[in-house]
C-alpha cells in the first residue's frame, strides 16, 4: 500500500513548528526575555517573569510533550501510517 | 540512635534494596545488558530515565547553585527540562524506529561510514566523562559528610563503590533498580522540602510555598529574602541574571540541546516496545523530573533564607534593621552543630577575619561603604554550593531521619546516573569502537569484559579529575551537556531532518562544532580539566571573551558551527546513495517499527 508520506511528514514538521513556538515563548520570551518587563506584575509572592522562569515553564513543558504525543497519534491514524 | 547509626541504617537500607533487585533481574545476554530486551512500559521507563537523569548535579547541587544565582537559576531549571520537549519531538520517535541501540550505530549506519560512527564515539566519550566528573564530586560531597571524613577521602569511597556497582549489573537490573532508586531519590527531596515550606510559610506545598507570606507575617518569602541579600551586599534574589541575559539565554540553548543529543538518555528511548510509546515516554519522563524540578527552587529560597537565618537572627525576624549591628551576627562559638559538622568535611570554612569572633556573611565586593565602616574585614564564612541541598535539613533543625533519608537520596542520585553513563561509555567502546571497528570476531564474553575494563578507566579517570574538579557538580554537568549540545545533537537531527546530508558533512560537522567548544572550555578551565594548563592568554586574557558568554554555556554556539560547516562541507561532496535516503524516508514513519535485534 502506497502511503502519503509526502504529506505525512507535511503535517508532522507543522506541527512540530507549533509546538516549538509555545516552548520558545514561555521559556525564552516569557522567562528570559521579557523576564524584567513582568517583574513587574506579581503572581502571589512571585514576581511573574522568575515564576516564567523558575516554575511556570516546567509546567508547560510537561503539558506540551502529551499534546504532541495525543496530536501526533490522530495524524498516525489519519495517515494511515501506524504500528499495528 | 544518634544521627549517625540512623544514617547508616537507611542508607543500608537502601542499598540492599537496589542490590537485591539488581540480582533477582540478573543480565543474561549482551543484548538484555544494554537494552532490557526492549519490554519496559513507558510510565516505569520514565521513571528509571527520571533516576536515570537526575543525578548529583539536580540532587546535590542544583538548589545550592540557584540559591546563590538567584533568578539566574532559572537557566537551570528551564534547560534541564525544556531539552525533554525537544528529544520527545525531534529525536525519540525516529531513533525508536530506527531500531539500533547505540547512537553512534545511528550515526555510523545514516550516514555510511564507519569514520562517523568512530567520531561518534569519540563525542560521546568526551561528554560522558566530563558528565562523570561532575558525578564524582557530588558523590565526594555525600560521602564525605555521610562518613564524617575529608572531601578527598569521600571521592575515593565513592570511586570504589560506583565501580562495584555499575560493573555488577546491566540494563535489565539497572532499570528496575532505577525505578527503585528515582522513589528514594524524590521522597528524600521532596520530605525535607515540605518540612521546611511548613516552618516558613505554612504551605506544605513548597511549589506554592515559594509564592506565600512569611509564616506570621504578610510578607513575601521572595520579598523577604530580596530585603535581607541586598542589605547583605549580595544581587536581588529574584532578577538577578547569570552575567547577562545574552549568556542566560545561550547557556539556556545548550543545556536544552544538550539533554537532547546525551547517550544514556536518548537509549532510554531505544527500550520502549513501540514508536508510539517512546513519544509519550519523554513525557513520563518529564513529568518525574518536573516534580523535583519544580520543588528545587523552593529549597533553593529556603535554604538561603534558613542559612542567613542562623547566622543573622536578629535580621531576618526583624528585631534589627542594620545587618552591620554589633549583636547582628551570631558569634563562632555560638555556632549550630551542624556547621561543626560540615566543618570536619572541609567545604565549609570560617576565618575570622576582623578577629571580633562575630561570623560576617556578606557580599565582600559590594561598593557599600558601610560594610568597612562597621570594621568588616571580608566576608568569613564560605559554604561550598555543593553541600546546600545536603545541609538543608540541618540547619532547619529537621528530625535525624530525614536527614540520613536525604544522604540516602543523594547517593542514590549520583550513582543512578553514574551507572547510566558507565553503561552508554562500556558500550561505546566495547560494542561501536572494538567489535565494529578494530576486532570483529571480538565474542561476546569478550566483548563484555572490554566493557567493564572501560568502566574502570573511565572511573579512576573521572574520579582523579573530580578531586579536583573544573566547577560545582551541577557546573561540570553543564560542561558535558555543552560537548554534548554542540557534537550529538547536530548530527542526529541533520540524520533525521536532512535527506541530503551527506557523510562528509555530518563529520566535519561534529569536529568543528567539539572541536571549538572544547578549545573554549579548555583555554578557561585547563586542558583536560587539569589545573594550571589554562590558555586564556591565547585569546588576549580575558575570560569569557567570547560576547561575554561563559564556557559552560558555549555548547550552544558549539552547536552552530557544527550546523554551519556540516552545510558548508556537504556542498563540496557527492548526494547521499539511495539507499541512504529510503532509509531516513522509512524512519520518519512509524509504521513497521520491529523489536530492536541485537543486530550485531
Amino acid at each position: 500500500m502506497q502511503h502519503d508520506s509526502v504529506g505525512y511528514w507535511k503535517a508532522t514538521l507543522a506541527l512540530i513548528r507549533n509546538v516549538l513556538i509555545v516552548w520558545f515563548v514561555v521559556s525564552y520570551g516569557l522567562g528570559i526575555i521579557l523576564a524584567p518587563a513582568l517583574n513587574s506584575i506579581k503572581l502571589g509572592g512571585y514576581p511573574l517573569g522568575f515564576w516564567f522562569a523558575q516554575q511556570g515553564s516546567i509546567y508547560i513543558f510537561v503539558a506540551l510533550i502529551f499534546y504532541y504525543a495525543k496530536a501526533m497519534g490522530k495524524l498516525d491514524e489519519k495517515f494511515d501510517v501506524h504500528e499495528d | 540512635m544518634g544521627l549517625q547509626g540512623i544514617t547508616y541504617l537507611i542508607v543500608g537500607a537502601t542499598f540492599a534494596l537496589y542490590i537485591g533487585i539488581a540480582l533477582w533481574a540478573r543480565a543474561g545476554s549482551t543484548k538484555e545488558f544494554y537494552v532490557a530486551g526492549g519490554s519496559v512500559h513507558p510510565v516505569l521507563n520514565g521513571m528509571a530515565t527520571g533516576a536515570d537523569w537526575m543525578s548529583a548535579a539536580s540532587f546535590i547541587s542544583m538548589a545550592g547553585l540557584i540559591a546563590n544565582m538567584g533568578y539566574g537559576g532559572g537557566l537551570f531549571l528551564m534547560g534541564w527540562t525544556g531539552g525533554y520537549v525537544l528529544l520527545a519531538m525531534l529525536l525519540a520517535p525516529y531513533l525508536r524506529k530506527f531500531g539500533k541501540f547505540t547512537v553512534p550505530q545511528f550515526v555510523g549506519d545514516r550516514f555510511y561510514s564507519k569514520g562517523a560512527s568512530t567520531v561518534a564515539v569519540i563525542c560521546l566519550l568526551a561528554a560522558s566523562l566530563t558528565y562523570i566528573i561532575g558525578q564524582m564530586t557530588g558523590v565526594g560531597v555525600a560521602f564525605s559528610r555521610f562518613l564524617g571524613v575529608s572531601n578527598t577521602m569521600g571521592v575515593f569511597i565513592g570511586m570504589a563503590i560506583v565501580f562495584v556497582y555499575a560493573v555488577f549489573g546491566g540494563m535489565k537490573g539497572i532499570t528496575y533498580t532505577q525505578v527503585a532508586q528515582y522513589c528514594v531519590l524524590i521522597l528524600a527531596y521532596t520530605v525535607p522540602a515540605i518540612f521546611i515550606s511548613l516552618q516558613l510559610t505554612g504551605n506544605p506545598l513548597p511549589q506554592l510555598g515559594l509564592g506565600s507570606d512569611m509564616v506570621g507575617t504578610d510578607v513575601a518569602l521572595l520579598t523577604k529574602l530580596d530585603q535581607v541579600v541586598t542589605d547583605l551586599g549580595f544581587g536581588k534574589y529574584t532578577t538577578m541574571t547569570r552575567l547577562s541575559q545574552l549568556n542566560m539565554f545561550v547557556y539556556t540553548v545548550s543545556l536544552m540541546i544538550g539533554t537532547a543529543g546525551l547517550p544514556h538518555v536518548i537509549v532510554r528511548f531505544f527500550t520502549v516496545p513501540k514508536v508510539k510509546d517512546a513519544r509519550s515516554s519523554a513525557g513520563w519522563a518529564l513529568v518525574f523530573i518536573a516534580i523535583l524540578y519544580t520543588t528545587a527552587p523552593g529549597v533553593a529560597a529556603m535554604a538561603k533564607m534558613n542559612l542567613l537565618k542562623t547566622i543573622n537572627p536578629g535580621i531576618v525576624s526583624g528585631a534589627l534593621t542594620d545587618v552591620t549591628a554589633p549583636d547582628a551576627q551570631i558569634t563562632y562559638d555560638e555556632r549550630p552543630e551542624w556547621m561543626k559538622r560540615w566543618e570536619v568535611t572541609g567545604l565549609l570554612k570560617f576565618t575570622d577575619k576582623n578577629g571580633d569572633g562575630r561570623i560576617q556573611y556578606y557580599n565582600d565586593k559590594s561598593k557599600d561603604p558601610k560594610f568597612a565602616a562597621a570594621g568588616w574585614a571580608g566576608n568569613e564564612l564560605t559554604v561550598n554550593a555543593d553541600i546546600m541541598v545536603l545541609a538543608n535539613p540541618e540547619i532547619a533543625l529537621l528530625p535525624n531521619w530525614v536527614i540520613a533519608l536525604v544522604a540516602a537520596g543523594g547517593l542514590a542520585a549520583a550513582l543512578s546516573t553514574a551507572a547510566g553513563l558507565l553503561l552508554a561509555i562500556s558500550s561505546a567502546i566495547s560494542h561501536d569502537l572494538l567489535k565494529e571497528k578494530f576486532m570483529p570476531d571480538l565474542s561476546e564474553k569478550g566483548e563484555l569484559l572490554a566493557g567493564k575494563i572501560a568502566m574502570a578507566c573511565s572511573i579512576f579517570v573521572a574520579g582523579y579529575l573530580g578531586l579536583n574538579p573544573p566547577d560545582f557538580a551541577a557546573g561540570t554537568v553543564a560542561i558535558a551537556f555543552g560537548l554534548a549540545a554542540s557534537s550529538i545533537f547536530p548530527a542526529l537531527m541533520l540524520g533525521i531532518f536532512s535527506r541530503t546530508m551527506n557523510k562528509e558533512g555530518a563529520i566535519a560537522g561534529m569536529l568543528a562544532g567539539l572541536g571549538v567548544t572544547m578549545l573554549y572550555v579548555f583555554a578557561h578551565k585547563g586542558l583536560f580539566f587539569i589545573k594550571g594548563t589554562e590558555f586564556l592568554g591565547l585569546f588576549g586574557g580575558k575570560a569569557n571573551f567570547f560576547f561575554g558568554i561563559e564556557p559552560n554555556a558555549f555548547g550552544a554556539i558549539g552547536a552552530c558551527v557544527n550546523f554551519a560547516v556540516a552545510f558548508a562541507v556537504k556542498r563540496m561532496f557527492p548526494a547521499p546513495p539511495e539507499e541512504i535516503v529510503a532509509l531516513v524516508e522509512s524512519v520518519r514513519i512509524p509504521r513497521g517499527s520491529k523489536e530492536i535485534g541485537g543486530a550485531h
